[in-house]
């Protein structure tokens, strides 16, 4: 499987918009393109996952090490856009409840 | 997901043939659960044993997601196996490694994934059989319900498609029983996970299965929703499901009559 990756930057904040099937195959992909973005010009660290149908527990983990990224950083990290089926992975894995988690890039966005 | 068409297997030559599993045939579908029940003996494990590609068939066919494996030797068999989970009865740990190696050990041997993605993997894969915290211990630190749990951590390392349970509550505790119950349904409803359970525990299998598939002498006797086998009308089926020693299923194996071997035993 493959992912796009997209990055929009906005003031003191940037999106990584993700499309595809986040599994073992790609989630190092997503890995490589996260792990920058924690630094200081970047306050707000948004990943969008509406393009995303499947993800996989190496994509889990791969956003908790973003978490664990932001702690180090003090940037903020917030999920946005969650699709149901990705969701159901967050609620099986209990993770739900751990990360900021927006119905949409907008509202993840807003100060 | 897995479609199996006459599996027919037999053990042994001439007059000693014995035929363990005869025309099983089974649809097991996407995110469903399938328990597959019989006493010992009768030919559960052969099933279980041929879908995992450790038995070949005399005759028969085995698809997995679209692939016919009981041909497939080497990598090609590999390649299918990457696809599913196994939870062996015994758990199968390595004593000489940590639960946490243990169960980092698929992800070491078959992914590129990064070493700290590895350990947080562990540590999910940990919570969801509830054992977050035993990291560093051993297996002989184990009770055997935490080794079973362990081995079904480490059999959804890979996020299978497809799970084999050999026995997944033998041994366990009521509580630890419906801990596993429940993830195995977890598994299936939420991630789509295909599951396959060989077991003789009757209440975790009606709790538990989408289809039961009962067999008796390597031959399915019945096949149907939990309901549909508890309100069987099959004598074997109802002394099975109701655990009662008299009935058509005999507690002994032996195919000689007893009075008559022991009056043979004097002629010697």
């Amino acid at each position: 499987m493959s992912i796009d990756l997209k990055l929009d930057k906005a003031g003191d904040a940037v999106t990584l918009s993700v499309n595809g099937d986040i599994d073992m195959s790609s989630s190092t992909k997503m890995r490589d393109a996260l792990a920058p973005l924690f630094h200081t010009d970047n306050k707000v660290v948004v990943v969008d996952l509406s393009g995303v149908s499947y993800i996989d527990s190496s994509g889990i983990a791969t956003l908790v090490e973003g978490l664990q990224w932001s702690h180090n950083s003090k940037n903020k990290f917030r999920l946005a856009a969650l699709t149901p089926g990705v969701k159901d992975v967050f609620e099986i894995a209990r993770l739900l409840t751990v990360f900021e988690v927006f119905e949409t890039k907008e509202l993840a966005l807003a100060p | 997901m897995i479609r199996v068409n006459n599996l027919k297997k037999s053990f042994g030559e001439g007059d000693k043939r014995i035929i363990v599993l005869e025309d099983f045939n089974s649809h097991m579908e996407r995110g469903q659960i399938t328990s597959i029940i019989g006493g010992s003996g009768s030919g559960k494990s052969t099933v279980l044993k041929h879908l995992i590609g450790a038995y070949r068939p005399d005759s028969g066919e085995i698809w997995i997601d679209g692939e016919e494996v009981t041909q497939l030797r080497g990598a090609a068999i590999n390649n299918v196996r990457k696809k599913f989970g196994i939870m062996f009865q015994s758990g199968a740990l390595f004593n000489s490694l940590t639960v946490e190696d243990n169960v980092a050990l698929p992800m070491r041997e078959h992914t590129n994934l990064n070493e700290s993605t590895i350990l947080i993997m562990v540590k999910m894969k940990l919570e969801m059989v509830g054992l977050r915290g035993a990291e560093h211990l051993k297996p002989a630190q184990l009770s055997g319900g935490m080794v079973k749990r362990i081995a079904l951590a480490r059999a959804i390392a890979l996020d299978p498609k497809i799970v084999f349970y050999d026995e997944p509550s033998a041994g366990l505790d009521p509580i630890s029983i419906g801990v596993i119950d429940k993830l195995i349904i977890d598994l299936s409803k939420k991630m789509g996970i295909t599951s396959v359970v060989v077991t003789h525990e009757i209440p975790s299998a009606m709790r538990i299965s989408d289809k039961i598939i009962m067999l008796f002498k390597g031959k399915i006797i019945a096949e149907g929703t939990p309901d549909e086998i508890r309100n069987s009308d099959d004598p074997r089926v109802t002394q099975f499901i109701e655990g009662s020693p008299d009935g058509p299923i005999p507690f002994s194996k032996s195919l000689t009559d007893y009075g008559e071997e022991l009056k043979e035993m004097s002629r010697v």
